[in-house]
């Protein structure tokens, strides 16, 4: 075989997509979010004191991690104990024993968990001690109660795995219990809109924030979630338009169900997003007022400590929850196997056959996931997040996260560089900026 | 007797009238004066009350009603009853577009007509317009029922699922998955019955039903430019 090339343009997977393609004649959909390589968090490297600075004693001198979100307005802000929060992620596309399990390891460490496209679900609300309301397009299963019961509420314009696009919920998904919450047939293939149907553009977005605020009696921080495009724009509309806190999702984030060609073509990569909502945000003269909540690809605490110093308050995990739950993992490898996969590559949120009972509404697959477990190993995994988080910022002598500065970061890349606006490693230079 | 309370907004900010509404154990009747196009209006109400509010109207009013009877005695801006979930809300006027815009229950009437996109993602309400209403309405409607006493505009109920309109008047074109059904008995008296809850009492073999062709509930390599 050594004498067979192989092309760089029509390598493998190429050709065999063209040859799915020309199968079907319908365009690819999976989970998961871009899976290119991009420029990444991996890419920074943090500058650790010696002389010019002095790193905090590791196991004796405090480093917080407590953050505050939504206190520019709301009568109720939320005061998490760690700046790393679960993103959210809808039941239907999850299990409801999957959502629950997100709010008890969510609640177990003090921090938030988030509803997504299809309502809010008891078994979520009892288990969360903070529960962030999506307010999306669809409006699916949205109520003045519900929204009552939300410790914030968040406005999705749009995530990074699909700026500009709607949801999407296949019907194997659609389970007489998810087809109620939506108010669809059961078992159809569920389109959602992109845009929300009763406000175009940031003028009418502020009276909608006002409106949401007066019905809950302006308790509640109202969030803004944008997918990463024009991230310093829509971060000084968002904040124009009166949110309390942003969330920016990079090209990285996740979803349960979008076009392969979405997913790998749309947006902008985390890195690249997080130093323009920093811009925006100081220009307005609000950074560290107006909460700046980044998501998409966090999977360290590495990544969270960046993600901080770039100037974030704190950071959403999808993906890396999930997988924390037990997606992907080993055990099932045989089952992955049977369908096409592997452990580790398994990204069919869509199609409802998760042998781990995540992603799926099929009740036998669901039972084989344990709530209680699974809520564990998400309180072990963000308490280990939060513990590497703080490894690194008391050996940059901060006494709190959110202390972390790009002043302690610098890049391997030149593309790193010029994204994250931090020097190149051993220069002073910012490409695009010196 | 239940007292009428007077509340202003000329001399009282929306916030403290919104707030004194959603008051615990709310009866009796209101009315709201000088609205002048204000937005948020009566918003996010939770009891069987009675609320008029005496003029124009701007985005949202009544958005999010429960169980309220709301009179509108003007037009009302976009989104009035945007996701109702029960109660009233009537407009004497015109409503701009998104009017009941995802709204899930309860009755929303408009006596005028209704812009673009009324009924939008509808999800069990009932919607009566008394004239014409515009474009892309009842997209995407899930369900409950927009009855259009006048005229309806291009693309209507596009993409609806399992909503029912009702047209007595032309329909400038039909939206992707929307088709004319026949009038079975049925619907009718179901098309009578809202009518008169409105306060209208039309021939309802004026009417034609439209509704879903169900041909877009799966996605399939035929329906690609319907996508």
């Amino acid at each position: 075989m050594g004498h067979l090339r192989e092309s760089a343009t029509f390598n493998r997977s190429v050709i065999a997509e063209i040859q799915r393609a020309a199968d079907t004649g319908i365009y690819d959909i999976r989970g998961w979010g871009a899976k290119r390589p991009l420029p990444h968090f991996d890419d920074l490297l943090f500058l650790g004191a010696s002389m010019s600075r002095y790193p905090l004693e590791g196991y004796r001198e405090r480093c917080d991690t407590d953050v505050v979100l939504g206190d520019r307005s709301a009568k109720y802000p939320l005061h998490l104990d760690i700046p790393i929060t679960i993103a959210g992620m809808s039941f239907g596309a999850l299990s409801g024993p999957a959502k629950e399990a997100l709010g008890r390891g969510a609640s177990e460490v003090g921090t938030s968990t988030t509803t997504g496209d299809g309502g809010m679900t008891p078994e979520e609300r009892t288990q969360s001690k903070f529960l962030v309301y999506q307010y999306l397009p669809s409006r699916y299963g949205m109520n003045p109660d519900d929204l009552r019961k939300a410790d914030a509420i968040e406005v999705v314009l749009g995530q990074g795995a699909k700026p500009g696009g709607g949801g999407m919920l296949l019907g194997q998904k659609i389970s007489p219990r998810v087809a109620a919450m939506r108010t669809l047939p059961e078992g159809i293939d569920q389109r959602s809109a992109c845009r929300h149907p009763d406000w175009t553009g940031p003028d009418d977005l502020t009276i909608k924030i006002n409106e949401l605020r007066e019905i809950t009696d302006w308790e509640k921080p109202i969030y803004v979630k944008v997918g990463a495009t024009r991230t310093y724009y829509d971060v000084k509309l968002a904040v124009h338009a009166g949110a309390d806190v942003v969330v920016v999702d990079g090209m990285q984030g996740g979803t349960a169900a979008t076009q392969e060609v979405f997913i790998e073509h749309v947006g902008v990569p985390t890195l690249a997003a997080v130093p323009q909502a920093v811009q925006a945000l100081q220009e307005l003269g609000v950074h560290r007022k107006v909460q700046l909540i980044v998501s998409g690809g966090i999977r360290n605490g590495a990544d969270v400590a960046k993600a901080l110093a770039l100037g974030a308050d704190a950071v959403a995990i999808g993906t890396a929850a999930l997988i924390a739950l037990g997606d992907n993992h080993p055990r099932y490898s045989a089952e992955y196997e049977k369908l096409g996969s592997a452990a580790g590559f398994f990204d069919d949120f869509q199609d409802g056959t998760d042998p781990a009972g995540i992603s799926t509404q099929d009740p036998q697959l669901a039972s084989r996931f344990d709530p209680v477990e699974g809520g564990r190993r998400l309180a072990n995994y963000l308490r280990v997040l939060t513990m590497e988080a703080q490894t690194i910022a008391r050996a940059c002598g901060k006494s709190h996260v959110c202390h972390l500065e790009p002043e302690d970061l610098v890049a391997v890349t030149i593309e790193a560089a010029a994204m994250a606006r931090v020097p190149l490693a051993g220069t002073d230079w910012i490409p695009g900026q010196r | 007797m239940e007292t009428l309370v007077a509340l202003d907004l000329a001399t009282t900010p929306l916030r403290e009238v919104n707030t004194a509404l959603h008051a615990q154990g709310l009866t009796g009747d209101y009315v709201i004066a000088h609205p002048d196009g204000a937005h948020n209006i009566a918003v996010g109400l939770n009891a069987p009350i009675r609320v008029t509010i005496a003029g124009h109207v701007g985005y949202y009013a009544a958005g999010m009603n429960q169980h309220a009877h709301v009179t509108i005695d003007g037009n009302a801006g976009t989104g009035v009853a945007e996701n109702m979930m029960s109660g009233t809300v009537w407009v004497r006027g015109s409503a701009s577009q998104s009017a009941g815009a995802t709204a899930h229950g309860g009755l929303l009437v408009i006596e005028g007509k209704a812009a673009a996109r009324c009924g939008i993602s509808m999800k069990g309400v009932d919607i009566v317009v008394g004239g014409d209403v515009g474009h892309m309405s009842a997209f995407m409607a899930q369900a409950g029922r927009l009855v259009v006493r006048g005229n309806a505009g291009e693309a209507l109920g596009d993409s609806i699922y399992e909503a029912r309109i009702y047209v007595r008047g032309d329909v400038a074109s039909l939206g992707a998955d929307c088709i004319a059904k026949e009038m079975r008995p049925e619907h009718h008296v179901e098309l009578q019955s809202l009518l008169a809850a409105a306060g209208f009492d039309d021939d309802t073999a004026e009417y034609t039903r439209y509704g879903s062709a169900r041909s877009l509930y799966h996605f399939h390599v035929d329906n690609a430019t319907a996508y």
